[in-house]
């Protein structure tokens, strides 16, 4: 580490000796836990109340998801190795594990546009029904959020291709890692929750 | 504690590993027929087992800085009691409504 990069990585240090951003990270991430424990509560308030179909058990695709899942579940894996990979300073290792990953989650995306795309098709829209509403809502956010993941990984991929990630700022990739792996945490539970549990 | 060193690239390819098995166990009691009157308990503690794993190794909550802990398992906590509140108040209502 060059000492402007040290000073710099020394000017994000609190009190606690702690890194400011990744703390303002863990407390949004503590906020993000808030937001889908409600939503995850609203549809497991509203199961079973439709009064009209499509319901669950007619329409969702377990093996399907269950392969969502899995693109997750190793797209998680992917970033923790790119992480390990620009902390070492490997950055051709680096940049190959974030695009993986970023594909990854193109992948999940891409599979929840078929389901979403299937689902309507099959006549559950927003307002059909109970399930509906409170499905697409939480499956939906999760998505979004999922898409900003995207984004940010292909900005830090470009970053790396233009030589301006390394492991100076490793701590940037750790925060997106956070990131992503919440989104995989969140999806561990709608899995179970939504398409398990029906 | 401080920030300290992360878990070697063996042991994320383990918790791959345990996380595959462990998705494919919670589909595979989904099917059996035998597993259907203890699926609900089951299914949220091989969920919880996931969660727990993703969060301590791959967040690096285990290695880290017990604020951090702090930071991200009081609002998990909060939102479990909230959670629980709410299917308690809803079903509460539901069985005084109906009687049952």
């Amino acid at each position: 580490m060059t000492h402007a990069s040290a000073h710099a990585h020394e000017a994000h240090r609190t009190s606690m000796g702690l890194d400011s951003r990744k703390m303002a990270f863990w407390a949004f991430i503590g906020s993000e836990c808030l937001l889908f424990g409600s939503l995850i509560s609203t549809y497991l308030v509203y199961k079973g109340r439709s009064q009209v179909g499509p319901f669950p058990h007619e329409i969702l695709n377990i093996p399907f998801t269950s392969f969502s899942t899995f693109d997750l579940l190793m797209s998680s894996l992917a970033m923790v190795l790119a992480l390990a990979a620009v902390q070492r300073g490997d950055m051709k290792q680096g940049k190959l594990w974030l695009l993986v990953t970023a594909l990854l989650g193109l992948v999940f995306l891409g599979g929840q546009f078929w389901e979403f795309s299937h689902f309507v098709h099959e006549g559950l829209g927003l307002t059909t029904n109970l399930f509906g509403s409170t499905f697409y809502v939480l499956t939906g956010t999760h998505g979004a959020h999922v898409t900003v993941g995207v984004i940010w990984l292909l900005t830090l991929w470009v970053q790396a291709l233009r030589g301006k990630l390394g492991p100076a700022n490793a701590m940037t990739v750790e925060i997106t890692g956070l990131y992503w792996h919440f989104v995989d945490v969140v999806w561990i539970v709608i899995f179970t929750v939504v398409y398990l549990i029906q | 504690m401080s920030e300290q060193a992360h878990a070697t690239t063996a042991t994320y390819l383990r918790i791959a590993a345990i996380l595959v098995m462990i998705t494919l166990i919670e589909v595979g009691v989904f099917y059996v027929p035998t597993f259907q009157t203890i699926l609900v308990p089951l299914l949220l503690v091989l969920s919880a087992v996931k969660f727990t794993l993703v969060v301590m190794f791959y967040m690096h909550l285990k290695f880290d800085n017990r604020f951090f802990a702090f930071l991200f398992g009081g609002p998990l906590l909060l939102a479990l009691a909230v959670a629980v509140s709410l299917l308690l108040i809803f079903y509460g209502a539901v069985r005084l409504r109906t009687g049952s």
